[in-house]
């Protein structure tokens, strides 16, 4: 038996059992005919998936596994927590149990992936830290050579990480050494990217190693519309551009720049790219240089407005390209109405060019212009059960409340949380002797303590 | 004021403001509808194509609250789409809608720190088809806000600076020179008296304190209403309310 899933390992299935002991154990279990070549193969299709969801640069790593390397792209995703995230359970949704962890160097992160469960998140100074307490077998070496060490005496890699290197290389060879120091990170370890040859790809190789940021700019915008044209051939739109520069030291810096709508325009394309130059960092030159649409769409074309006295606002989306790609595409947005009456429930976010929202929000009562993070709570003194407080104090001031306006009674839901069915919340709008508009609020109606604590909280400021 | 003056005098103002700006094209002036505020501006408004600074006064420096209801209004004057830059996002979009900047108006951008959020307050400007970009922003040296104002001269749209800081010790940062067109100072003042107990319309103590070709003023304004217009308070509607304070230019 070569693999088996979580059901299965549950019952007593091992890796290494007869098939037939297996079946024994367990009645009703599905065997399957292993196929290396089948497997290999959808490994394959998996990092083009991967390739064109994740980042530029995938890699299959038979028999179980897929190298990404994600620098320049999870910037798209909403940062690398994120992308680790949503890899893991997009995969979970298509059936496939995968776990996955992200590091400094391949070799860490596939030593924690397999060997530790908790700590998917590897910092950069911290490789040590997280590989040093795993077995030997997480370095990626021959079985017979593990073995070897074994049985003298070295079970973890802090046991041989941290020795001198020479009498373990006369020993054991250089396997050994260069895993250790790929793992570390202090040799490199390039992946070289898988391809897929439906995606509209451009490239240019280069005589002479070229390096200046003007060079860059001058044959990337070159290449934009050479892709352009290649896209008008297939009529479609680049939704997510990979641009992939090789280095004469054979590493491959990758930027990966993504479009709010699929876009065939040469300038437009080529104006985001100029702007990620500066995170491309040249080394000793760069020698090939390759452009791909890895995510085309039909351009949507849509009908001008032709009708009298209506006009089409400006197109807003090369902004929003050019501020996603450069803080994030999670960090743009609208908010939107949410239906619900709790304050900080009523907001949602939704994609900056997103259609005009249907709901909106009730104008009739006052709402503060900042809302803090959570409810704060205040010292007050208020007659019961319905008058605003006479004074508070917030942060260590005092303020006598002058005017005030409420309740605005704000009922819990039900039918979110079950802690909800009885609870209210009271709203009062107050201002001090100065002008300052504050939203207090008390948790319960002031009468019945199962509606709150009937404790005194603030939760906004007016302006 | 400019009533009594001659009328050469004005011809030889435009000749002066047409070569301060320097063969620019003159991008045009929001006016407040307010009239002694707007009788106050050089150009009788807002002037389009510059950076204007707005900050709180004394504890309102550290939320800002009536200075972003103030970039709010203004913004929502004008047609088109608002990119509004935070750094902090507690900013509670209902108040937004009832200064008269809709869900469907405004972009949040929510930049890390302070350097990338005036990277984004930048690409905004020069964006043309925005209706405002409003940053709200701690720092504005003197270089960042030459580089804004000069994008905004380029591509004619409005820049608000909402001047926020983490203390309010830190305001005194507010007196340093920049290259922003007008500089404004809101703070929360007793609200409109009603004749039953309520809190009645909010009102500002609006201070103008930097503005080019004008001298510094204050003034008591109703905020915002529901389609961003300011209003003279009902008691003041007869009498200016502009006072004169000639001597305060710079901050304290």
């Amino acid at each position: 038996m070569l693999a088996a899933n979580t059901a299965a390992l549950a019952q007593g299935a091992r890796v290494g059992m007869a098939a037939t002991q297996a079946q024994a154990l367990i009645p009703g279990l599905d065997v399957r005919v292993a196929d290396p070549a089948g497997d290999e193969a959808a490994l394959g299709r998996l990092a083009v998936w991967a390739m064109r969801r994740y980042a530029p640069v995938c890699q299959p790593d038979p028999p179980d596994g897929l190298a990404i390397d994600a620098t320049g792209a999870a910037h798209l995703q909403g940062g690398e927590a994120a992308m680790l995230a949503d890899m893991i359970l997009r995969l979970k949704e298509e059936g496939i149990e995968a776990d996955a962890a992200i590091g400094p160097t391949y070799g860490s992160a596939h030593a924690v992936v397999r060997f530790r469960r908790a700590h998917r998140m590897i910092a950069p100074d911290a490789v040590d830290a997280a590989i040093a307490g795993l077995p030997l077998a997480a370095l990626r070496l021959p079985e017979a050579l593990i073995a070897h060490l074994h049985r003298m005496g070295f079970d973890r890699i802090a046991d041989v990480a941290h020795r001198p290197r020479a009498p373990l290389t006369l020993r054991f060879g250089h396997d050994l050494g260069r895993r250790i120091d790929q793992a570390y990170g202090r040799v490199d370890e390039p992946l070289v990217p898988v391809e897929a040859p439906e995606i509209p790809t451009v490239s240019r190789v280069f005589g002479e190693p070229i390096g200046a940021p003007e060079t860059l700019e001058r044959h990337v915008t070159a290449l934009a519309s050479e892709l352009c044209a290649a896209l008008e051939i297939l009529s479609l739109g680049a939704r997510r551009l990979d641009w992939l520069c090789v280095r004469v030291d054979n590493r491959v810096e990758a930027q990966r720049v993504g479009l709010a709508r699929p876009t065939r325009d040469a300038a437009r394309l080529s104006r985001l790219l100029t702007d990620r130059i500066e995170k491309i960092d040249p080394g000793f030159g760069i020698e090939r240089m390759t452009l791909s649409a890895v995510q085309a769409e039909p351009l949507d074309w849509r009908w001008g407005k032709s009708a009298l006295g209506e006009t089409e606002g400006p197109d807003l989306s090369d902004l929003v390209d050019m501020l996603s790609n450069r803080i994030g595409a999670q960090r743009l947005y609208r908010l939107v109405p949410v239906e619900s009456d709790v304050p900080e429930r009523s907001v949602g976010k939704a994609p900056p060019l997103s259609v005009a929202p249907v709901l909106d929000w009730t104008p009739d009562w006052p709402r503060p212009a900042r809302l803090l993070k959570r409810p704060e709570p205040v010292e007050t003194m208020a007659l019961l059960p319905d008058n605003p407080p006479t004074h508070f104090t917030w942060r260590g001031v005092r303020r006598r409340v002058v005017r005030a306006d409420g309740p605005e009674r704000i009922f819990g839901e039900w039918r979110r949380r079950d802690a909800e069915v009885w609870a209210v919340r009271d709203y009062f709008q107050v201002e001090d002797e100065v002008g300052r508009r504050f939203w207090l609020f008390r948790a319960g109606d002031g009468e019945d303590g199962r509606t709150g604590s009937q404790a005194w909280f603030i939760h906004g400021l007016f302006g | 004021m400019r009533a009594r003056l001659p009328a050469g005098l004005d011809i030889l103002r435009d000749r002066i403001r047409a070569l301060e700006q320097g063969g620019r094209n003159t991008t045009g002036v929001l006016p407040f509808g307010v009239k002694d505020l707007d009788r106050h501006l050089p150009s009788g408004g807002l002037s389009l194509g510059a950076v204007h600074e707005i900050a709180g006064g004394g504890e309102e420096a550290v939320d800002g609250a009536a200075a972003a209801l103030f970039a709010a209004g203004i913004a929502a004057r004008r047609p088109g789409q608002v990119l509004w830059c935070v750094t902090r996002p507690d900013l509670f979009a209902p108040a937004l809608r009832q200064a008269g900047l809709g869900p469907d108006r405004v972009i949040y951008v929510e930049a890390g720190d302070e350097p990338s959020l005036l990277a984004c307050f930048e690409e905004g400007l020069r964006h043309p088809g925005l209706a405002a970009v409003v940053a709200e922003t701690a720092r504005l040296s003197l270089v960042a806000s030459r580089r804004l104002q000069l994008a905004a001269e380029d591509s004619g749209g409005l820049g608000l600076a909402v001047r926020r800081w983490r203390r309010a010790s830190e305001a005194a940062d507010f007196g340093q020179h920049t290259a922003s067109a007008t500089r404004w100072r809101i703070s929360p003042a007793p609200s409109s008296p009603l004749p039953v107990p309520g809190v009645g319309r909010a009102r500002w103590f609006v201070e103008l304190i930097r503005c080019r070709g004008a001298e510094a003023a204050d003034f008591t304004l109703e905020a915002c209403d529901e389609t961003g217009r300011l209003a003279l308070p009902a008691e003041l509607v007869r009498r200016s309310s502009a006072t004169r304070t000639g001597g305060r230019r710079a901050a304290a």
